[in-house]
């Protein structure tokens, strides 16, 4: 599903990591500063790697030495930010349509509904992002990210910017995104608590290197 | 004062008609150029910046007659254009248009760029991970969240346009009718004996224009402002 095999410079960091998972739900684990956010990027598209390879669902999206970068818009990944990124002159509606416009898909009633219900955001339709709670921000994001029929959903510490209430909020939208949107993601976090409920395998990410791969049980 | 005379009814139409040809052409031009300093890095960047504000401080009557060698009859471009496209500058309204675009056009792009500017470059990512190619996060994400800062860039460039005298008077001169707007037809009065009335009414014109324009400049700063926000 996902094979990352990438080194890339950044100031005085530098980021070494490969890994290959098959997983519905991959885990990328690390203290902050430890490259999860530049590695998500390069997996987007929207960071470029020095050297190496990353494919996503059997397609190479970058290759360094065949000089393959297939750049984000054309990768057909979702992602979600820390800081949902909601366009502020669209309400929730046209948000959540966007990724479907920008890619000409068909309207898809049946998805649209279905996403809409798993969310509970149907009441928040005709609002402005100015007008949401961070909760409601981020089910949305995650709304929209979905709508755009991604092949791998990335979420950057989507919980990151919630305070413990809503955190529990989300949690169990996640959950049943993973089981029931049918679409791989790549989780990051800093928050062991939070990967043991959602991923199915971890990549591990220390200064820079993956120390550990495998299942839950590497974050004790 | 009394009434608003036929002769400066042509003055203040001609002066619209002139500012808003100005502004309509030069927009386009200013929103790819605030786009350019804003968002691109590239080798003689503050040359293109300098060059562009020279309007500015460059004396009018100067920048009036290098666009008389330049647009003029026999200048290098304006040869070409009444030889090959029929466009003629020099004496004609046209000319006049040309002039005020040119000193206005400062001020119409420096709106556009800091709007552009205080775009969130992570939602034109996050459109970009959507599947917009660059051209449409463009004109979905930039351009629409800019669009105050761009109105405003407009306004402001008008109201220049309209006062502009210098560089229009040296390039297309003060014929009534056809080149003498609002500015040289106070210019003309003022040098006519019992011309205060009219000069005065024309002042006065001038005056309620600019500050239309500064006040609607000023609301549409602040919906900028609203807009990036999200309310």
């Amino acid at each position: 599903m996902l094979r990352v095999d990438i080194e890339k410079q950044l100031g005085e960091f530098s980021l070494h990591a490969s890994f290959a998972s098959e997983g519905r739900a991959i885990g990328l684990f690390g203290a902050s500063g430890a490259g999860k956010t530049s590695l998500v990027n390069m997996i987007a598209g929207l960071l470029r790697p020095d050297r190496g390879t990353i494919v996503i669902d059997g397609e190479t999206v970058d290759d360094t030495a065949a000089g393959i970068h297939v750049p984000a818009w054309r990768r057909r990944i979702g992602y979600v930010f820390q800081d949902a990124r909601l366009f502020p002159h669209l309400n929730v509606a046209q948000n959540l349509d966007y990724g479907r416009r920008m890619n000409r898909l068909p309207p898809d009633p049946f998805q649209h509904k279905r996403i809409i219900d798993l969310l509970d955001i149907g009441a928040l339709l005709d609002r402005r992002p100015g007008k949401l709670s961070g909760g409601e921000r981020q089910r949305v994001a995650l709304g929209r990210a979905l709508l755009s029929k991604p092949r791998l959903l990335l979420l950057d510490e989507p919980l990151g910017a919630l305070d413990e209430g809503r955190k529990l909020e989300i949690l169990p939208y996640l959950v049943r995104l993973r089981d029931e949107a049918n679409v791989p993601m790549v989780y990051v976090s800093h928050d062991g608590a939070e990967l043991r409920q959602l991923a199915t395998q971890i990549v591990l990410l220390k200064q820079g290197r993956v120390t550990s791969f495998g299942g839950v049980k590497v974050l004790t | 004062m009394s009434e608003i005379s036929p002769a400066e009814w042509t003055a203040i139409l001609l002066s619209l008609r002139v500012a808003i040809i100005a502004t309509l052409v030069a927009t386009p031009f200013g929103i790819a150029l605030a786009w350019l300093l804003a968002r691109r890095d590239f080798w003689g960047k503050s040359l293109l910046d300098a060059i562009v504000h020279l309007p500015l401080v460059l004396p009018p009557v100067v920048t009036g007659y290098l666009l008389l060698l330049t647009f003029g009859r026999r200048g290098l471009v304006g040869g070409f254009l009444a030889d090959h496209l029929g466009i003629v500058f020099s004496f004609r309204w046209t000319g006049a248009a040309l002039a005020c675009g040119v000193m206005s056009f400062p001020l119409l792009v420096r709106p556009m760029r800091l709007s552009i500017e205080a775009i969130d470059r992570r939602l034109e990512q996050a459109a970009e991970t959507l599947g917009a190619a660059p051209w449409k996060v463009f004109f979905t994400v930039t351009l629409p969240l800019a669009l105050p800062g761009v109105l405003a860039g407009m306004v402001l460039g008008f109201a220049k346009a309209i006062g502009e005298f210098g560089a229009t008077i040296t390039f297309v001169s003060n014929i009534p009718g056809e080149t003498q707007t609002i500015s040289s037809a106070i210019y003309s009065l003022i040098q006519t004996p019992d011309g205060d009335a009219a000069a005065g009414r024309l002042v006065i014109v001038s005056i309620v224009l600019a500050l239309g324009a500064l006040i609607a400049a000023e609301w549409f700063a602040r919906r900028a402002t609203a807009r990036l926000h999200g309310n």
